[in-house]
């Protein structure tokens, strides 16, 4: 496999499996017993979705399985965007990351399906329905928090204070990204912006938040440079592996 | 705050042609969480092809202390069901 291939999947793999991660820890204290499962079936659907893209990365080596990529890398080697390892936060943190998200992800995996890699073409066919629910979960929450109470609306602008400066680095290409044979990702990420950024607009529009005009300037986490959050993550979550390797139930 | 949501019954439809099944109730702001909060609730396990959800305050019911006058009068009408005619061996599946 090529390496440029290998990473692009870890970072496709690295984004959902990171985030599910995070909505998962939501699990037993969501707001509402509906949405404590509603969360849940996301982070479900995105672990599933980088067990797939961690399957077929794994599938030319023989040392090498989903579980050794996900438990046995630390957080240099991850590729995850940063917005995916920053903390739930408040209600309004969450849903607004998944959000961010998603609405990037709705976009890639569209082009995705045409990807010249048959497998990439597949995992990103079958994901898309499963993101094509999350933009539009997520979506209805922007808009039922921003255009909700006082509060709410006050909770969204700290939340988009937050997590705006992460938005930047979806469409700046790592260099793997850039040595991908042509065709792989059919459209270049730093094409993909304005699409997004229409999607944006509607659902800040109709939940009567401002769009900023910084740009996200944050990044480094396509290419393993990580803000501090992403080491307590996989802390927890390989602890297991780590402490008892190869262990099984 | 969940408090503060309405109540909601949930009916789901198994397949393509059955009909709409009561499944139970949940809570939400509005119809449109309703449906979001019953496709995540009720169908994770692939239950069914589509959802209703009705406020539960807009559901009217029978009286449970009137059960007696309601239905009990009904037990000794045997003749109401259609077991008394003989039908022709073509006819099969009723």
């Amino acid at each position: 496999m090529l390496p440029s291939l290998y990473e692009y999947l870890l970072y496709l793999g690295d984004n959902t499996l990171i985030l599910g991660h995070r909505n998962s820890e939501w699990c037993g204290h969501g707001p509402a017993l509906e949405l404590d499962i509603a969360l849940t079936n996301i982070s479900l659907d995105l672990i599933g979705q980088a067990r797939l893209y961690y399957q077929y990365a794994a599938s030319e080596t023989a040392w090498q399985s989903e579980d050794t990529i996900a438990y046995l890398r630390d957080a240099h080697q991850f590729r995850n965007l940063l917005l995916v390892e920053q903390p739930n936060g408040d209600w309004a943190h969450t849903i607004l990351r998944q959000f961010l998200f998603s609405s990037f992800q709705h976009h890639l995996y569209n082009y995705l399906r045409e990807s010249s890699d048959p497998t990439i073409a597949a995992i990103s066919n079958k994901s898309y329905k499963e993101v094509a629910y999350h933009l539009r979960w997520s979506s209805e929450w922007v808009i039922r928090m921003g255009d909700g109470t006082q509060e709410s609306h006050q909770r969204m602008l700290t939340a988009l204070e937050d997590l705006w400066m992460f938005t930047g680095e979806f469409f700046l290409p790592a260099p793997y990204e850039d040595q991908l044979p042509t065709g792989i990702q059919p459209l270049p990420a730093p094409l993909m912006q304005g699409f997004w950024m229409d999607r944006i607009k509607e659902v800040f529009s109709a939940a009567g938040l401002p769009v900023p005009a910084s740009p996200g300037f944050q990044s480094g986490g396509k290419t393993g440079r990580h803000t501090e959050y992403l080491g307590y993550v996989l802390a927890e979550m390989q602890f297991l592996q780590r402490a008892y390797p190869g262990s099984n139930w | 705050m969940s408090n503060e949501w309405p109540l909601w019954e949930v009916f789901i439809r198994s397949k393509q042609g059955l009909d709409h099944k009561h499944v139970g109730s949940l809570h939400a702001a509005d119809a449109a969480m309703a449906i979001e909060n019953a496709r995540d609730v009720y169908t994770r396990r692939q239950e069914g092809v589509s959802i209703w959800v009705v406020e539960s305050s807009k559901i009217h019911a029978s009286d449970p202390d009137q059960s007696d006058n309601l239905f009990e009068p009904a037990a000794d009408k045997i003749y109401r069901h259609p077991t008394f005619y003989s039908l022709p061996p073509e006819v099969k599946n009723i």
